[in-house]
């Protein structure tokens, strides 16, 4: 394997084996009793309730699995709404062929793990054009490998509702999403389109090509889905936690240099550095964070004092205000 | 408390959730103060910040530092527009309570996203300018939220520092608003004199309002005690879902949304009134012995009752209603007017797919002052009291007494939109409790099985129009979407049953009256009976109209002009007409009388026979008679 000219100038570079995080993994099989507070519990049963009504009136769900600590909440979630059937629809993961690859082989080790089928969609259009978040820019990038790509999947296998992970406390036009977002033909979110949702009676009915995004966490905040992840034991990507990383300054971000392919520019030097994660996506486009919480305690620990939200490393969207919903519209979520 | 103790994330066991919903008119502060709570509990984060200080410079108010509204402003439109019109919900959270605000604008024309945001919430923060006093619109919304079933009420007078803080201010409005609200049916009612933009009161007390001696709005909410209100309500169980993961487990999967359960329970489905006995709860992290009010579970009985989703299991001792007429307050959440007498589709608790009508508007309430107007109709955000009829019975709670299980949502059968939202009453006619095994078994009942309305869906036509094609694909696609269909074809009939007919007119007529008969017993069977005859003449077409119940028959033109017919002549008849070998061939030399007035009309030129199916479709869902959605079998 070769790291290109990193090579040359350190010879213990990040070839840190992908390694499975299964501290917690253990108590999954086995349920515990339970103490989660009140507020939990009611997120997580109003979860449950979404959960079990899409699969009641939708003919082919799927969940989009990106991964992330948002994505293993849901898959937890998906398991308590079906137990003691297994989970009722297929996960799909939009690959943009440049996640960390610790995200990729907790991705598979899951699904296999816990039985589910794993669906890898990739733009092949994209890769033949030759886009990639380092040359293409991350706008252009996201809009091909995972956008086009998400619709290119959902069209190929004909799902007609889709789980996403999004919650509102993420981003103001968040705020105002539904938990059924309603896409017409083409997957167009139409903002003055959308059904009013009072009570928990959700407007499921759809037309063959039009589609719905599900949001069954909506409510939850970042901090819910940590305290869960810690009361849960579910497993994370262990990106999340902190450990020393090879890292490089770009842009006022810590990127990490997960492969050979990130060409580094000339006055940048890897270096190894205490880091973990927010947020999970392209590599080349996630901001690490100088940390030292290394266990899901440090972790809520660390949110109590946190000052910069979980988008600022987020490469995708600090350049536009209003670009989440301007994605969205596009059809991305 | 001070503001650090907020950013505490530490919580017990009891840590519990509140939802509420900020009321007031436009620039009353409502944006400001859900801001204000973001940012000192610091859920709101530097980089946030540093966005909303440059959004201030080119949206906000000038002159603030920050504008904290514009932390709750979200789509760009009204952002630009400096509005809020839609619902927005915001988390905020302390030791003791997570919080989930609802934002909604107050404008009457937004009454039907301030119901939506009233929906789910506990309590709602009604917000009054302290200058402004007690207005059309404090009322307004004070009535939204008591018909929307909030009982507790927290007025928030704000802009206190407008009004110097000022006691005598503060004691005149409150006056002025208990006198008013006495009549709501609320249980509580707390005023707080704040100011949003400067911060008194909501935090911390404030050094500004010494007079004042009641909590800071923040220890209030903390602290107000919304003891579950499902707690002690009957048991109520809507299923969402027939769990049989195989052939040993059968459990009804749904969240209890009042009242509790335990292994061992009588219980009964009020609709079918059959009885068994709870035999497991089932939960991911273990069988439990009970459950409560907002648990979700999968509950397995002793006996096989036949429950589905829509079923309600409750307690044979506490039973909700079960009718197929009642009263209920509509609010209107749609461009287009609510059409007294057409049928739309009713979601009610999980009964997702029931299709009814508003039979009757009783009247129309004026939002300002809960009076009653006469009215007809309803248009975009007017609330009115109505008498609904659904096709099957519904099991439901009166509103009042049950939030879960009284409302509703009405949905257009064509467009899919959310068009309405309703609080039952009353029940009008109570559907006498079925018995498991009707007495007799009609139409109605075998249908019901079926889960859809019997009907004939006749194409009519000449030679070539389009009618067999179109009439196929219509029938596919109902079978794909789960109905029980049959085609009924010319000349499939030709073939056996009426082979002995010619083409005389007499056996024409003759034709068509078997035809009529056979469809009329298929629709007693219960299925959507699709026919495809050139049926010429109108009288005919009458009689097997006749045949059938109002609404059963479902005339469908397929329009194609002679000259296209004879141009396609799929089966070379015209072509041995005009040669002479067919005698009385309609068109040529045999009249065609086009229908006055068919149900649907379809003009062929230039259409493709698929968009011409789908139209088809789109109509018989607009009347009723499909549901627009997937069905899935339970
Ligand atoms: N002086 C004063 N101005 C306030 C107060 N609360 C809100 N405002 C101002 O009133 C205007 C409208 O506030 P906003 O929160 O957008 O109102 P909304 O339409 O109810 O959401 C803004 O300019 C605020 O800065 C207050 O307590 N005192
Ligand atoms: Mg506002």
């Amino acid at each position: 394997m070769s790291y290109g000219k990193l090579d040359h100038r350190n010879g213990d570079l990040p070839r840190s084996e992908p390694q499975m995080f299964t501290m917690h993994a253990q108590n999954i099989a086995k349920p515990q009793s339970r103490t989660l507070p009140r507020h939990l519990r009611r997120l997580e049963a109003e979860s449950i309730e979404i959960m079990r009504e899409v699969v009641a009136d939708f003919r082919k769900p799927v969940m989009l699995y990106s991964i992330g600590k948002d994505s293993s909440v849901m898959l937890h979630l998906a398991q308590k709404a079906f137990y003691p059937a297994k989970v009722p629809f297929s996960l799909l993961h939009v690959d943009t062929t440049w996640k960390f690859r610790e995200m990729i082989s907790f991705r598979d080790e899951t699904a296999q793990r816990l039985g589910i089928n794993l669906i890898v969609h990739v733009n092949r259009d994209g890769i033949e054009r030759g886009i990639n978040p380092i040359d293409s820019g991350s706008t252009l990038h996201t809009q091909v490998m995972k956008t086009d790509a998400l619709k290119q999947a959902l069209d190929l296998y004909g799902f007609d509702a889709a789980f996403g992970g999004a919650r509102r406390d993420e981003e103001k036009s968040r705020a105002k999403e539904r938990i059924f977002s309603f896409r017409s033909h083409g997957h167009v979110w139409d903002p003055r389109n959308q059904r009013p949702e009072l009570w928990n009676l959700f407007n499921t009915r759809s037309w063959k090509g039009e589609t719905m995004r599900v949001f069954a966490i909506s409510n939850w905040t970042e901090l819910d889905v940590w305290e869960y992840i810690m009361l849960e034991n579910i497993p994370v990507v262990p990106l999340y936690f902190a450990k020393k990383r090879w890292v490089v300054h770009r842009n006022g971000a810590l990127i990490m240099v997960d492969d050979e392919r990130l060409p580094l520019v000339s006055n940048e030097t890897p270096e190894l550095k205490m880091v973990r994660f927010r947020t999970l996506g392209c590599y080349p486009l996630s901001g690490a964070i100088e940390s030292d919480a290394a266990t899901i305690k440090d972790v809520v620990a660390e949110m109590q004092v946190a000052t910069l939200s979980e988008r600022q490393g987020r490469l995708i969207d600090s350049d536009e205000v209003a670009s989440m919903e301007k994605t969205k519209r596009e059809g991305y979520f | 408390m001070d503001t650090d103790a907020l950013r505490e994330l530490t919580f017990t066991d009891s840590k519990d959730q509140l939802r509420f919903i900020t009321c007031g008119s436009m620039d009353d502060g409502k944006s400001t103060l859900i801001g204000r709570f973001l940012h000192d509990s610091k859920a709101i984060y530097e980089d946030q910040l540093q966005a909303l200080a440059r959004d201030t410079v080119k949206h906000g108010t000038p002159g603030d530092a920050i504008d904290f509204a514009l932390l709750v402003d979200g789509l760009e439109a009204e952002r630009d527009q400096g509005i809020t019109i839609d619902v927005a919900y915001r988390f905020f959270s302390t030791p003791r309570r997570s919080f989930m605000a609802a934002d909604t604008p107050g404008h009457e024309q937004y009454t039907r996203n301030m119901a939506t945001g009233a929906s789910n919430a506990q309590l709602a923060v009604i917000l009054i300018d302290a200058r402004k006093g007690v207005l059309v619109q404090t009322k307004r919304h004070s009535y939204i939220c008591s018909l929307l079933g909030i009982r507790h009420v927290v007025v928030a007078l704000n802009k206190m520092d407008l009004v110097e803080y000022r006691k005598e201010v503060f004691d005149r409005i409150v006056g002025d608003y208990v006198k008013f609200a006495s009549n709501l049916g609320f249980t509580s009612i707390a005023a707080i004199p704040i100011s949003a933009r400067h911060g008194d009161n909501i935090i911390n007390r404030s050094r500004n309002t010494d007079w004042f001696h009641g909590p800071c709005l923040l220890d209030y909410l903390e602290s107000i005690d919304i003891q579950s209100e499902t707690a002690g309500l009957p048991f109520r169980f809507p299923v969402q879902w027939v769990n049989r993961p195989n052939m040993d487990f059968r459990g009804y999967a749904g969240t209890v949304v009042s009242g509790s359960i335990a292994v061992g329970d009588e219980i009964v489905v009020p609709a079918s009134g059959r009885n068994s006995r709870v035999k497991q709860i089932v939960t991911y992290d273990g069988d439990l012995v009970r459950a409560e009010a907002g648990d979700a579970v999968t509950i397995t009985l002793a006996d096989e009752i036949g429950i589905g989703r829509g079923d309600v299991i409750a307690k044979p001792t506490e039973r909700p209603e079960v009718a197929d007429q009642f009263a209920a307050h509509v609010i209107w959440m749609d461009q287009e007017d609510m059409v007294p007498g057409r049928s739309y589709g009713f979601r009610i608790g999980t009964q997702s797919s029931a299709s009814g009508s508003i039979t009757a508007m009783k009247y129309r309430i004026d939002v300002n002052t809960g009076a009653h107007v006469a009215a007809r109709t309803l248009r975009l955000n007017e609330i009115g009291f109505c008498k609904i009829a659904t096709l099957l019975p519904a099991t439901f709670d009166a509103y009042e007494a049950n939030r879960r299980t009284g409302s509703f949502i009405v949905i257009d059968g064509e467009t899919n939109r959310t068009v309405g939202a309703g609080m039952i009453a009353f029940p009008l006619r109570r559907a006498v409790n079925m018995a498991w095994r009707p007495l007799s078994l009609g139409k109605k009942e075998r249908a019901a099985l079926k889960h859809q309305r019997a009907c004939i869906i006749w194409f009519t036509g000449l030679s070539g129009a389009g009618k067999s094609t179109i009439a196929n694909l219509v029938d596919q696609k109902l079978f794909a979407m789960s109905y029980h269909t049959m085609l009924l074809d010319g000349d499939n009939l030709r073939h056996g049953l009426n082979r002995d007919l010619g083409l005389t007119e007499s056996d024409r007529a003759e034709n068509i009256r078997g035809a009529g008969q056979v469809a009329k017993l298929m629709v007693d069977s219960g299925l959507l009976v699709i026919c495809s005859f050139i049926s010429p003449y109108k009288a005919e077409r009458d009689m097997v109209r006749d045949l059938v119940s109002d609404g059963e028959f479902i005339e469908v033109f397929v329009d194609t002009p002679i000259g296209e017919c004879v141009r396609r002549d799929p089966k070379g008849r015209y072509a041995k007409a005009k040669s002479g070998m067919v005698k009385t061939f309609t068109g040529v030399d045999a009249p065609y009388e086009a229908p006055s007035a068919p149900e649907i009309h379809l003009t062929t030129l230039n259409q493709q026979p698929e968009r011409l199916a789908d139209t088809v479709l789109n109509c018989l869902a607009a009347r009723g008679i499909i549901v627009p959605t997937n069905r899935t079998e339970n």
